[in-house]
Formats: structure tokens, C-alpha cells, sequence
């Protein structure tokens, strides 16, 4: 049985950066970075984009060289799949039959791409893309394919549209709300985007619910509620994510949407800490409620805080939340939490491809979207952190600058 | 190989060996030079591979386009030798090139 100080669950964005913070940090404990893919630890953000569309390779993905591993004494164990935690015998066993003991454990193993659940579900040509693998799977599809229909208009769906489109494939977005995007949209950025897939030929069909997925040794049509059949070369599901928190669960941790980690980053399981898209954390930009988000801001930051608590240096998780997205030459940032807003102030005009929505709460600036207005989005940023005061008059005019609200605050 | 002289928070200094082609930002993430975050990965999304240029260096660079102006704006402490490290390509003309860490990113 092998025994590590630290032992790291999970070796995507929020794994990498908690080792790599820790050794940065001055922590010199023996550290191990577990990951069920053989891949070193990846970005993901180019999955659905640059690298779908072979604009980078899959080299250029890695988020350190192998050396830098070895030079900072970080015993990769890739391939291996986390299946019980013994919290009392402080003991990790792994698919393989691997037994590891930990002084502490850091669980950051994300999610998996939810799958659908109708009949068809499981036939061959229905891709989702959660890893580097899901995407060589569908760019090979892709090569053969000439329709193209994607479950799901949310980030993931929308920026393999934009691929997809660009790629001279015919789209067929399937949305079940009556908007794309709106979990994490107004309906107005939502209006937009549609808008512009639809100029780039891809067809959007929001409130439409899927029934069945149907075909004989392959997947060649997708059946809507409706009755209708929509033909498919190929299916993309993007609807989400399950968070990978089973493990933690069977061994006692508080679950609900994901594994509860209190501002630390600790779940209720003794030393054992969490962070990114598998954690949910009171956020004080979601008005102090429970949330769990999915983004490489959050990964990152919970990561840091959680290596700074293991390294022994109490810190507490505020980082303000943000995304991004790219489809086509769109750059959408966004800063903030859409949880309840009272006002959408918007500045500058869609139609110029380059505007930003302010969200406010009793005139309180709590979120920013910003479509090719990276300005809007550095200062916003500072607004939210701050939770300024802003007046719609002043936000809704694009000659006031936002650095003119920011200043007063300084 | 040619060298990249990152001068990091403590004033201690450390040399890489960076490949020509490759970004100055992912040379000194490869060769774990602490005070580079490089959250976006390069996408002009975060400021938090910001530097300053030597000014012995910094007017041997190409001049920053207009979007990397709009990030750098969100670093902190920014100076005129301020850049965001993703933005320069290390290039032979560079070969010793010295790059100060700020003492924090955002």
C-alpha cells in the first residue's frame, strides 16, 4: 500500500492547479495526481472549439509538460479510477485493485456529460464532448457526416454548432427551453445568439423536446415530441453535466447538487477537501445561496483555496465568477451570477456585433454580459467585485465608460 | 537554447530554455516560473499572465494590438511596460530577453 501526504482525485483544471498551487505554496509532502484518463492534465475550454476544429493539437492542450510533473514531484497516476474511500482509514482503493493511503485527500474529479435517457440513447454516431477522447471520436464522425444534430443549446452545444457550421456541415440545434442558453442568459444575449447561428446557417429549434433517438445499426434520425424526425449523420448531446461525486457519497459526504464544501473547501468528510465543478459552495455572488459552477474561473480559484487551507494557511473562497464562450468571431464574457436581477441595462447595439447586457439588483452592478466588449468586461469585473452602484442611464450609454463608475469607486 | 530571464516576486532570477515559436507565457508555465497564472490559456480572457517588459527589452517587441491593450488594463499595477506574456511570441531576436513577475495577478 502506497502512502501519499496529499492525494489529489481527478486531473483536470482544478486537480493541476491544487498540485501545482500546493508546491507553490512550499508544501513538501509526497503528492499524487490521479486521473481515469491516460492523458497528463488538459484544458478542456479548447475541447468544443479550437481543437474540435483542429486549430490546435492535442499536444497544445497539455497544461504542463511531463517534466514539470516530475520536477515538482507530483507522482502522475493516470489511468486509474478512483471507486472507494475508506474516510476513517484515510484509504483511496482504485479500479485497479490500488490501495493508497493519504494524510489528505483532494477531490476534483468534475463530471461526466449527462446522457440522454430515451430509447436510441446508447446507438452508434451519438457523441458528447466532455474529454479529448469524446472529440477525436466525433471529429473523425464528423469527417464522414453531412447533418449534424446537436441536443442542447447551451455552451457546449453552441460552440460545436459554430464548428460544426463553419466546417460546411448542416446544424440542426435542438433546444428543450423556449431559448438557447438560457440557464446562464437574458433573454436578449439568448436572442442574439440565435440570431447569429441562424445567419450562419444553422437552424435552431428552441421548446422542443426529444423522444427518441432512432435508427438500425446507427443513429439517423432524432424524434421530437411533436412527431417529427429530424435526420441525423451525427448527434451531439450536450446537456449538462453530472457531477462525479458517487464515491464521496457512499462514503458519507454531504451530496446534493454536487459535494458540499463549506468556505475552505473541506466536505464534511475529515481531510478531505473539494473544489471545482463536482463542489457546491455558498458564493456570495449567487446572494450567499449554494451553487455549483462549471468554469475554469471557479476550478482554479477553489483549487488555490483549498491548497492554501491543506499547505496550512486558512484562506476563504470570494473569487467573483466568470466565463467565457467563443463561437465564430464572438467572444461572449460574462461576470457575475445571474440570480436574480431586476434590470438589464444593455449598451451598444447587437447589430453593431459588439455590446454588453448589465444586470443590476436595487442598482447594484451583479453581472455583465459582454459580446466583443472585452473593455466592458475588465472594468464590469471590478464593479461586481464591488458590488457598485451604477445608474441605467449611465450604464445604457456607450460613450459613458464604465471606467468613469469604477474611478469612484477607487 | 535560447534563454528567457524571468525575474520573479522575491527579485531571485530564473532561466529557461524556451523553444522558439512558443509564447513567453507558456515558456515560463512549462518551467513552473511562479506568478504566471495563465487562466484563459492564451485567449486574451483573464490578464493573468501579466509581466513587465525590461526596459532594456521592451521596445524591441511588437506593439500590443488593441485587444491586448483592453486586457492588460485588467492587471494589476500596470505600468508602460506592462504586456500580457501570451501575446509575444519568443522569437531568436529575443534570445535573453529579461520579464519581471508582478507581485500579484489580479
Amino acid at each position: 500500500m502506497q502512502h501519499f501526504d496529499v492525494v489529489v482525485v481527478g486531473a483536470g483544471q482544478a486537480g493541476a492547479q491544487l498540485a501545482i498551487s500546493l508546491r507553490e505554496k512550499g508544501f513538501a509532502g509526497t503528492l499524487a495526481l490521479l486521473g481515469d484518463e491516460p492523458d497528463l492534465p488538459y484544458e478542456r475550454p479548447p475541447l468544443s472549439k479550437a481543437y474540435l476544429s483542429g486549430e490546435v493539437d492535442q499536444a497544445s492542450l497539455a497544461l504542463r509538460p511531463a517534466a514539470f510533473w516530475a520536477d515538482h514531484h507530483v507522482a502522475l497516476l493516470l489511468g486509474e479510477r478512483a471507486t472507494a474511500i475508506d474516510p476513517a482509514g484515510h484509504a483511496l482503493r482504485c479500479e485497479s485493485g490500488r490501495v493508497l493511503n493519504y494524510g489528505s485527500l483532494a477531490w476534483t474529479a468534475g463530471g461526466r456529460a449527462r446522457e440522454l435517457e430515451c430509447p436510441g440513447a446508447q446507438l452508434a454516431g451519438v457523441h458528447v464532448v466532455r474529454t479529448r477522447a469524446h472529440v477525436d471520436a466525433l471529429r473523425d464522425a464528423c469527417a464522414g457526416a453531412r447533418r449534424a444534430v446537436i441536443i442542447g443549446g447551451g455552451y457546449i452545444g453552441l460552440e460545436t454548432a459554430a464548428v460544426l457550421a463553419k466546417a460546411g456541415c448542416e446544424v440542426v440545434v435542438l433546444e428543450a427551453a423556449e431559448r438557447v442558453l438560457a440557464r446562464v442568459t437574458s433573454p436578449a444575449v439568448s436572442a442574439f445568439f440565435e440570431t447569429e447561428h441562424r445567419k450562419h446557417g444553422v437552424q435552431v429549434r428552441t421548446g422542443c423536446s426529444v423522444v427518441a433517438l432512432a435508427g438500425d445499426d446507427r443513429v439517423r434520425e432524432v424524434v421530437l415530441s411533436d412527431g417529427t424526425c429530424v435526420p441525423a449523420d451525427l448527434v451531439i448531446v450536450g446537456i449538462g453535466l453530472v457531477p462525479e461525486v458517487d464515491v464521496l457519497r457512499m462514503a458519507g459526504a454531504r451530496c446534493g447538487n454536487g459535494v458540499e464544501v463549506d468556505g475552505r473547501c473541506r466536505t464534511t468528510l475529515p481531510d478531505v477537501y473539494a473544489a471545482g465543478d463536482c463542489a457546491s459552495h455558498v458564493n456570495r455572488f449567487a446572494s450567499g445561496a449554494r451553487v455549483r459552477l462549471e468554469s475554469v474561473q471557479n476550478a482554479n480559484d477553489q483549487a488555490r483555496v483549498a491548497a492554501a487551507n491543506l499547505a496550512g494557511v486558512p484562506t476563504e473562497y470570494s473569487a467573483v465568477p466568470w466565463f467565457w464562450s467563443q463561437q465564430y468571431d464572438l467572444k461572449l464574457q460574462t461576470v457575475g451570477l445571474l440570480a436574480g436581477h431586476d434590470e438589464a441595462v444593455q449598451r451598444g447595439s447587437p447589430g453593431s456585433r459588439s455590446f454588453s447586457v448589465v444586470y443590476l439588483r436595487g442598482g447594484q452592478v451583479v453581472a455583465l454580459d459582454c459580446i466583443n466588449a472585452p473593455r466592458d468586461f475588465v472594468l464590469g469585473k471590478k464593479l461586481v467585485t464591488v458590488g457598485a452602484q451604477a445608474g441605467a442611464a449611465d450604464l445604457a450609454d456607450p460613450a459613458h465608460d464604465l471606467a468613469k463608475i469604477a474611478a469612484r469607486l477607487a | 537554447m535560447p534563454t528567457i530571464t524571468f525575474v520573479l516576486k522575491d527579485g531571485t532570477r530564473q532561466d529557461v530554455q524556451a523553444a522558439i515559436g512558443t509564447s513567453i507565457m507558456k515558456a515560463a508555465l512549462d518551467h513552473g516560473v511562479t506568478g504566471i497564472e495563465a487562466e484563459c490559456g492564451g485567449c486574451l480572457t483573464c490578464a493573468t499572465c501579466h509581466s513587465y517588459i525590461d526596459s532594456e527589452w521592451i521596445d524591441r517587441l511588437p506593439a500590443r494590438r488593441p485587444e491586448e491593450d483592453v486586457m492588460v488594463e485588467c492587471a494589476m499595477d500596470v505600468r508602460p511596460t506592462s504586456r500580457l506574456t501570451c501575446q509575444i511570441p519568443f522569437t531568436e531576436d529575443l534570445d535573453g530577453i529579461v520579464v519581471h513577475i508582478p507581485q500579484s495577478q489580479i
